[in-house]
């Protein structure tokens, strides 16, 4: 028995691990994905008021901060017995939408990009942002940092600043948006749509005109058959913001459709010692372990299993998009879901991107997010609240209890990239298991494949999402567990 | 002639940190064009072989964000140290020990207990809590051990300069960076150790535009107990808690401009030892009473004054941590 060490995984929000075992013979014994870090914010939000959350659950992440104070918010209103108003509540769908826009646009170029458009087996020092800029024209690198800089000035405009927003309060949002501010809004609506169609383009051309990338998008070693999740609206479209989070099995047949306010009916964590990240699972199916099918709890909640648990998209180019993903990937035009395939994710989190930048433009023409009329005062406090939206890396929960002066007395969170412990670990363990057999000799190649496995689920990969060139770095140390002795070392980009 | 090298490196932070930096957008083509790059786990290929190997010294100018929490991040923290001529702590967390700190209310030991033992979503029966070391079938697992503690940069290894905010404002970063960049392009003096930059030596209230008449203040509310909150006028004295006199000047004063408090994330102002000391002091001078009962009754209707008042500074401050 050898151990197979992969530390530390970079691009992951905090610091991340694999920790692989190989039989004397070369081929996989086993694989553990171990997250090292743990920062107590569900025991320190204890004794803050409930208001302050919304502020102080930012920096949970400071990638997705708008996901967390909206969630948040969405609790806190809950907690005061509050409904935002109406002006609000399109104020805040509007910068979250904005927001989606930026964060899917990053990952599709400067993460998971660079696998499909300079391909898996390019050199590393090829593979990454810039050698899709050197592949798809320098022209096209201004445009993603364009589109980025768009997303994150509609969240200064809205949430009064780029990183970590602070506007959300109680009932309702503390800053007027004015008709300077809306017009401004529109444009980058605008400018959003045409990014997102010009990425469909370049998805088609690069990716799904090459039979090798689809091939390998099909392939077994990048697929599992396990529960997916999303929040949708009462038409079951996918909603980023509101809605009821909604479950299938792995045959697509609705597993459970929940109100937030419910989750803990159907979602419960399990804890492995070797890692201070828990692992949420399905809680009427229950644990199994890291294995797939409908026997097991693990469920997936990305931008793929949204599209899954869903019956389209609320805007029509999303919608055709939609549509044509799965008859792409089916095979055949009858609608039939789900997909499977984990590196379907990058394609479906294109087809989000195009829902987000029309939901953008279409929420920026409303002139009620002009409106003054942006607070509901509280008049109660109801003691307990319970918030969720679509974070872009999955399902997030906020669930807070306070006493009767709004202080909080106890909070739980279940953040995006948690729900997807499970399968993240069983993704690399399949694609460790498929790559690394008898006799292997581990390659650049092998290193790469094993990271695409979970880089398809953006784990919350930090600035990395927002980053320029890259590639994940990679060390591979092969050692023997008896003596110590170096059997073999393996590095990529280091 | 070889360029300078620079490194970026987070410990116990959110990232928002190098979101700011990539927020500077075409000035970071400056940066890579100027600086060699030797290690970014977020952004370029190293890792802490790499950094291990290199001479001491070797690194013009590191910037590390995160507070110190785990055994990992002190580890790196003293590598850094001793590769880099200046080391830098960037943001709040690395400053102040921010948000992070806030788990210094708390023992280490009920965060766990909490997180894996008695969180409502736990199916837990074997009562497992992560462990340091882990013997699987197969072989040893290890994950770095947590500190009861969460340390600024500061109090761990030795720091040159700071830089404040949470995140700093990318316009701040972008000035340090081209300062930076002059001073060691034209060979000029470095500013004194300890030096604050990216920030100005104002309060935040010296940025915020609302207007400020006599402070006199009776009773504190927060901010959902007001049928409305005048967009104009200081939130002090609308009775709204605002740490704006006890905060260091240089975000622009988003915050209030935004129609919420200052909570303080660019740290103590110049010449202050403590945030939360300043903003007690601060305080005092406005609340309208020379009656200690009365006194007492205005105080008690501020809400978890010391979340508020330390909200970002809690590691740094003269309390530290609450004793157990």
């Amino acid at each position: 028995m050898k151990s197979v060490v992969i530390d530390p995984i970079t691009r992951l929000e905090g610091h991340g691990k694999i920790h692989l075992f190989v039989n004397d013979d070369g081929s996989l014994a086993n694989c553990y994905f171990q997250v090292p870090e743990l920062r107590g914010f569900e025991q320190f939000c204890v004794g803050r008021p409930a208001e302050e959350l919304p502020r102080i659950t930012t920096r949970i992440c400071g990638v997705c901060p708008d996901a967390h104070h909206m969630a948040s918010a969405k609790a806190v209103d809950a907690v005061f017995g509050v409904t935002p108003t109406s002006a609000s509540l399109k104020l805040r769908n509007l910068v979250y939408n904005a927001f989606y826009g930026g964060d899917h646009t990053t990952h599709f170029y400067a993460l998971g990009g660079p696998d499909f458009v300079c391909g898996p087996d390019a050199p590393p020092a090829e593979r990454n942002v810039l050698g899709v800029i050197a592949k798809v024209g320098v022209e096209v690198g201004k445009l993603v940092i364009a589109q980025r800089a768009r997303g994150q000035r509609a969240i200064e405009i809205i949430g009064g600043k780029k990183v970590h927003p602070v506007t959300a309060v109680p009932g309702g949002m503390s800053k007027r948006v004015t008709k300077e501010e809306q017009a401004e809004l529109i444009k980058i609506g605008e400018e959003m749509v045409e990014f997102a169609k010009f990425t469909i383009q370049v998805l088609n051309d690069i990716v799904l005109a090459n039979k090798g990338y689809v091939d390998l998008i099909l392939s077994d070693m990048f697929t599992h058959n396990t529960y997916s999740m999303g929040l949708v609206d009462a038409n079951n479209k996918v909603n980023f913001y509101d809605g009821k989070v909604r479950v299938v099995d792995p045959n697509g047949k609705e597993h459970c459709k929940y109100e937030p306010k419910d989750y803990l009916a159907y979602v419960a964590e399990h804890v492995e010692p070797y890692s201070y990240l828990k692992y949420p699972f399905l809680k009427k199916v229950g644990w199994k372990g890291f294995v797939d099918g409908v026997e097991s709890g693990v469920y997936k909640a990305t931008p793929l299993s949204r599209l899954n648990a869903s019956d389209g998209m609320a805007t029509p180019l999303a919608q055709a998009e939609y549509e044509r993903f799965y008859e792409t990937l089916t095979g055949d035009k009858s609608g039939r879901k789900p997909v499977h395939q984990t590196l379907a994710t990058h394609w479906a989190r294109i087809v989000e991107l195009m829902y987000a930048c029309e939901a953008t433009l279409a929420m920026a023409k409303d002139d009620e997010i002009t409106s003054d009329k942006l607070v509901n005062k509280p008049e109660r406090i109801v003691g307990e609240g319970i918030g969720i939206v679509e974070a872009p890396r999955g399902t997030l929960t906020h669930h807070y209890k306070t006493d009767d002066k709004g202080i909080i007395t106890e909070a739980n969170l279940i953040v995006g990239t948690t729900n997807n412990n499970a399968p993240i670990t069983m993704s690399i363990q399949k694609a460790a298991a498929g790559l690394i057999k008898k006799g292997t000799k581990i390659t650049d190649g092998i290193l790469n494949r094993i990271e695409m496995a979970f880089r398809a689920y953006d784990p919350c990969f930090g600035c990395a999402t927002h980053s320029l060139p890259g590639e994940m770095p990679l060390e591979v140390i092969v050692h023997d567990a008896e003596t110590g002795e170096v059997v073999q070392n393996a590095r990529q980009n280091c | 002639m070889a360029k300078p090298k620079l490194a970026v490196y987070w410990a116990a932070s959110c990232g928002g940190c190098d979101i700011a930096i990539l927020d500077i957008e075409d000035k970071i083509l400056a940066v890579a064009d100027f600086f060699d790059l030797c290690f970014w786990p977020c952004v370029a290929d190293f890792k802490y072989a790499d950094v291990e190997a290199m001479e001491d010294k070797s690194i013009t100018l590191t910037l590390f964000n995160g507070a110190i929490r785990s055994e990992e991040n002190y580890h790196v923290a003293q590598l850094l140290r001793q590769k880099s001529v200046v080391l830098c702590a960037f943001g709040s967390c690395a400053a102040d020990g921010c948000i992070p700190a806030l788990a210094n209310f708390y023992n280490l030991d009920s965060i766990l207990d909490y997180v894996y033992l008695r969180s409502p979503s736990l199916e837990n029966g074997s009562k497992i809590i992560p462990q340091p070391v882990t013997k699987v079938p197969e072989g040893q697992l290890t994950i770095p051990k947590l500190w009861n503690t969460v340390r600024t940069l500061g109090q761990t290894v030795d720091v040159d300069y700071i830089i404040p905010g949470c995140p700093p404002q990318s316009d701040q970063i972008a000035a340090v960076v081209e300062a930076v960049i002059d001073i060691l392009k034209n060979g000029k003096p470095l500013p004194p150790k300890g030096t604050v930059l990216g920030a100005t030596d104002k309060t935040c209230c010296d940025e915020c535009p609302r207007v400020r008449n006599v402070k006199k203040i009776k009773e504190f509310k927060r901010i959902w107990e007001l049928d409305q909150v005048d967009p104009d006028l200081c939130l002090m004295e609308q009775g709204i808690v605002c740490c704006g006199p006890a905060t260091r000047s240089g975000c622009g004063a988003k915050c209030v401009k935004a129609g919420v408090s200052c909570r303080g994330c660019y740290g103590k102002p110049v010449n202050v030892r403590d945030q939360g000391a300043k903003m007690v002091a601060s305080l005092a001078s406005v609340i309208d009473s020379t009656d200690p009962k009365e006194i007492e009754k205005i105080v008690s209707t501020i809400s978890d004054p010391l979340g508020t008042f330390y909200r970002f500074s809690l590691a740094d401050s003269m309390l530290r941590r609450v004793q157990a």
